[in-house]
């Protein structure tokens, strides 16, 4: 009978506003913590952070950036793979541009740089509206992918059209470039991820993260309570490209090392951060989480069970991934739109009232 | 006449064709949203999967045979018969209205009454189901419509044209298969217009399109119209999957061509099948002109995103695009 | 304009102040139709005005000439003594006027709480990075606030469905989260669309009961629309009459009730 909500009673506004108000929750977040930074690195190899941590942490931070557009702010973007590449083109410039700056700040660069980016391509949004901006948002995706792939400028004129991370370090240790470690390149991710979600909960908690739910909600009824579509609907593109920016960058320096932009940042990753949203819990931080996980796990236990156990062909297996994640994503809308966030918070209510439901 | 001259108006006459491409898959969209109001995605898979059923139909395929010969260890690939071609469609197009009914009984009469963006978000599910279904049926290797379509330029265009310029121009290059697609498209989009007007199912559907609530209270059953709404899109993209099909092999790519028909639809309006038809030209032949004129100073491939662009901007203009009926807000 | 030398104590004992909102001349046309003709009434400070008329009078299109979501083709709007230039829904609301709709707009995806703070949204100023911090500026601001709407529900009777998702809500307590949440951001004007209409008798006393008490503890000018005779005529102080776009009455609920062309207007009397 650990999960006990009864008796924990606020006496101050301040406690009513917590993030985990019940007293399990803050004990189980503080021990995810501890266990993410304390014990994983000690244990992480190469396998593990290339095929599950590593991408999982950077979806992350792309799904909680497009999370606050689409899950809070209302507006549907199918740009986010575009919006990745700005991130990752702006580091790799940054990188070689200025090598003496360590990489953590032209990683926070690179999401400033995307942040501006995705306010123009916002603009449009104050006269385009729901699946019209969706669609307008393709533009995005796909100007900037041709831009990065046309303009040699952004890929320094090498010759195969590729960008590739040198080698940086953070405090002596490698964290990009091939001689990285796999625990180095968890641990700045992680950092990443940790503090891109602190600040999104924040700014999701009090009045920005209100007013992005209200213009969501009923922009006209936004208006009238004196919020600035404008504003509020810019902000939020702003502030979920710095984070998807971000998420480029380190996709880019991190994980791959090497990128082309048409393959890495196609119209197919805007569409697995949707997914990830949307299976995780549309305006939730911690669905961001469970969607990035999710999908990240999923092709590779499909995988484990249908090609290593089954002995089953690879596309054979990669066309079943298809199906599936196409019927959980009908699937989460038609029963769950809140996703697997949701379905959490489902689970904890009748645990709470576990065993005597009535 | 110059020869820069008529090499613009070969590119022209080339947009024209590729636009009317282009509107035969965004009629589809037009026919689904008007009737439901559901934005579907999934039209660009779903022409790739009637594209993917006919050829296997033809070749006498046997639908799942990859998942069966992995499941059960046998070597099945086809029953050793061909199904003539006009049989073939007729099977496709049976195919395509039980896929009609059954997105309509599992998807989307459960979100009836949702969001548009709701809707639009599941369709992009049901394209990567459908998607995934399709390559599991027929597998993903590319394939070749054999319906006897003609292919390649005419030489005989060619031939008329070749004296109207200099020595350096040799005639209007004009692909065969452009022609008997716009043909097509000409006479789909008149007998689908005729049977909105003069059938009592067409009535029905205008009806629906109309109001939902008004075509309920006159005996109008919701759910029949969207089956037939859906088996028309499906038809239509029956249609197109066969002359893109036709035109550059039946593989995965075809499904991108949803992505083309969208600013289209933006430009032409959502609800107006001659404003997907004039989306469709304008687009065609916009992005032929620029890519035409603009592309080469920098660096061409233009045609990727020059439609998504004019489309932003036409709509920054014209939030409804340019034939829709105008949004009126309300307090 | 000089505030104290008009004002004026009414029976029950409430001061009316100047003029706070003067409305001269406003006419308003879509395309060829006229919604409003050449109207001009003024609303005093603390004062409950009503706006009544049959339906399409252009009632609901005067209080959204009020409160900016349409800007009058003629005459001019002044407010606290100072013409108002044209200015978008939400400077209106900066300016502190506050509104509800006749059909409620409530942000359906938010607990009562969330949209009950929306309406301090411009009481609230910590900017990006001070909230994204959170610790210190934006958490005591969120407190101070938090108190302050804490009040608004207490007076409002809705302790109860604090965290309640607004969507869940049956339409009469909706109403009242509307208003709670015009409430508070401590509006010098809180303008009411029909506040009560489709509510049972027990409801409307309850709003009524509600709408006496700003008026009365926070000092709030009220100007309502309202279908109900008897409530308009109970609650308001002065009262203006619409019908077809044009003002036929004005003064307090007995003079506008002995107005011919007001009981014609009522009756259906055939116009001319």
């Amino acid at each position: 009978m650990l999960y006990r909500e009864a008796g924990d009673f606020k006496t101050s506004y301040a406690e009513d506003n917590q993030t985990f108000p019940i007293k399990f929750d803050r004990w189980r977040y503080w021990f995810v913590l501890a266990v993410a930074y304390l014990v994983i690195p000690f244990m992480i190899n190469d396998y593990w952070a290339n095929a599950i941590f590593v991408p999982f942490l950077i979806y992350a931070i792309a799904a909680i950036g497009l999370n606050i557009l689409t899950g809070y702010c209302g507006q549907v973007s199918l740009g986010t793979g575009g919006f990745m590449a700005v991130g990752a083109y702006a580091c790799y410039k940054l990188m070689t541009a200025f090598p003496e700056v360590n990489i953590i700040v032209h990683v926070i660069l690179s999401g400033g740089i995307t942040a501006a980016v995705g306010a123009a391509f916002g603009l449009p949004s104050l006269r385009i509206k729901g699946f019209y901006l969706a669609v307008a948002t393709l533009a995005a995706q796909f100007f900037l992918v041709w831009l990065f792939n046309k303009v040699a400028w952004f890929y320094n004129y090498s010759a195969s059209g590729q960008i590739s991370a040198p080698e940086r370090f953070v405090g002596g240790v490698a964290v990009t470039g091939p001689n990285t470690e796999a625990w180095a390149k968890y641990m700045i991710c992680l950092v990443f991820v940790t503090i891109c979600a602190i600040i999104a909960r924040n700014l999701t908690r009090g009045t920005i993260g209100r007013t992005w739910m209200a213009i969501r909600d009923m922009d006209i009824a936004a208006e009238i309570i004196g919020v600035n579509p404008l504003k509020a609907k810019l902000l939020a593109f702003a502030v979920s490209s710095f984070f998807i920016g971000i998420a480029g960058a380190l996709f880019f320096a991190v994980y791959l090392g090497a990128v082309e932009v048409g393959e890495a940042f196609g119209i197919q990753k805007s569409f697995l951060v949707l997914f990830m949203v949307i299976i995780g819990g549309l305006g939730s931080v911690f669905g961001s989480f469970a969607g990035a996980a999710f999908l990240v796990v999923l092709p590779v236990a499909l995988k484990l069970i249908g090609v290593d156990l089954l002995g089953w062909p690879t596309d054979l297996v990669s066309h079943f991934q298809l199906v599936i994640i196409g019927a959980l994503i009908m699937f989460f809308l038609i029963k769950e739109p809140h996703g697997l966030a949701q379905l959490w918070r489902l689970a904890k209510e009748k645990l709470r009232l576990w065993p005597f439901p009535y | 006449m110059s020869t820069d001259f008529l090499y613009l108006v070969e590119v022209l006459i080339n947009g024209l064709m590729a636009g009317v491409m282009y509107s035969l898959v965004a009629l589809g969209f037009v026919l689904i949203f008007k009737a439901s109001g559901i934005f579907n995605y999934a039209q660009g898979v779903m022409a790739l999967f009637a594209a993917l059923t006919l050829a296997g139909v033809m070749e006498g395929q046997v639908p799942f045979a990859h998942l069966i010969n992995a499941v059960f260890g046998t070597e099945i690939h086809h029953f050793g018969w061909h199904v003539p071609a006009l049989l073939a469609i007729l099977l496709t197009v049976g195919v395509m209205v039980i896929f009609a009914w059954a997105v309509q009984r599992f998807v989307f009469r459960h979100l009836v009454g949702q969001e548009p963006i709701i809707l639009f978000m599941a369709t992009i599910g049901l394209a990567y189901f459908l998607e995934g279904v399709g390559d599991l049926m027929w597998g993903s290797d590319i394939k070749t419509l054999a319906l006897g379509l003609p292919q390649g330029g005419s030489r005989w265009i060619e031939d008329m044209t070749a004296g109207m310029g200099g020595d350096d121009f040799y005639g209007f290059f004009i692909d065969k298969l452009d022609m008997v697609a716009t043909v097509v498209a000409i006479i789909l989009v008149a007998s689908l217009i005729a049977f909105s007007q003069y059938t009592k199912h067409g009535r029905a559907m205008r009806a629906v399109a109309d109001d939902h609530q008004a075509a309920l209270s006159v005996g109008i059953s919701l759910n029949f119209i969207w089956i037939l709404v859906w088996s028309l899109a499906g038809f239509v993209a029956l249609v197109a999957g066969i002359m893109w099909g036709a035109k550059s092999g039946v593989q995965f790519s075809l499904s991108l061509i949803a992505l083309k028909a969208l600013p289209v639809l933006m430009l032409g309006g959502f609800t107006s099948i001659p404003g997907a038809i004039v989306g469709g030209l304008i687009i065609g032949v916009g992005e032929k002109l620029f890519e035409f004129s603009v592309g080469p100073l920098i660096g061409g491939a233009t045609e990727n995103w020059f439609a998504y662009v004019l489309a932003l901007v036409v709509l920054v203009f014209r939030p409804q695009g340019l034939f829709g009926e105008k949004i009126i807000e309300r307090v | 304009m000089n505030a104290t030398a008009d004002s004026y104590v009414t029976e029950d004992g409430r001061t009316i102040g100047g003029v706070l909102m003067d409305m001269r001349n406003i006419t308003l046309r879509f395309g060829g139709v006229e919604a409003i003709k050449n109207i001009s009434f003024d609303i005093r400070e603390g004062e409950i005005r009503a706006i009544i008329g049959p339906n399409g009078a252009g009632k609901s299109s005067m209080l959204n000439v009020i409160s900016g979501f349409y800007n009058p083709q003629e005459g001019e709007v002044f407010f606290r003594g100072e013409r108002r230039p044209q200015m978008k829904p939400y400077q209106v609301a900066r300016m502190g006027i506050a509104r509800t709709f006749q059909n409620i707009a409530l942000f359906e995806g938010m607990t009562v709480l969330d949209n009950i703070m929306t309406g301090r949204l411009n009481h609230m100023k910590a900017g990006l990075f001070r909230q994204a911090i959170w610790k210190g500026a934006a958490e005591r601001e969120e407190i101070e606030n938090r108190a302050h709407v804490e009040r608004v529900i207490d007076f409002l009777e809705i302790q109860a469905i604090r965290k309640t998702p607004v969507g869940r809500l049956p339409y009469g307590l909706k109403k009242r989260v509307e208003l709670a949440r015009a409430l508070a951001a401590d509006p010098k004007l809180l303008l009411l669309d029909e506040p009560m209409a489709g509510m049972n008798v027990e409801e409307k006393e309850d709003m009524s009961r509600f709408i006496l008490d700003v008026n009365d503890q926070f000092g709030t000018t009220i100007a309502l629309i309202e279908h109900d005779m008897g409530v308009v005529m109970d609650l308001s102080d002065r009262v203006v009459v619409m019908d077809y776009g044009r003002k036929i009455g004005d003064g307090s609920p007995d003079e506008v009730r002995t107005n011919q062309e007001v009981i014609d207007a009522y009756l259906g009397v055939a116009h001319d």
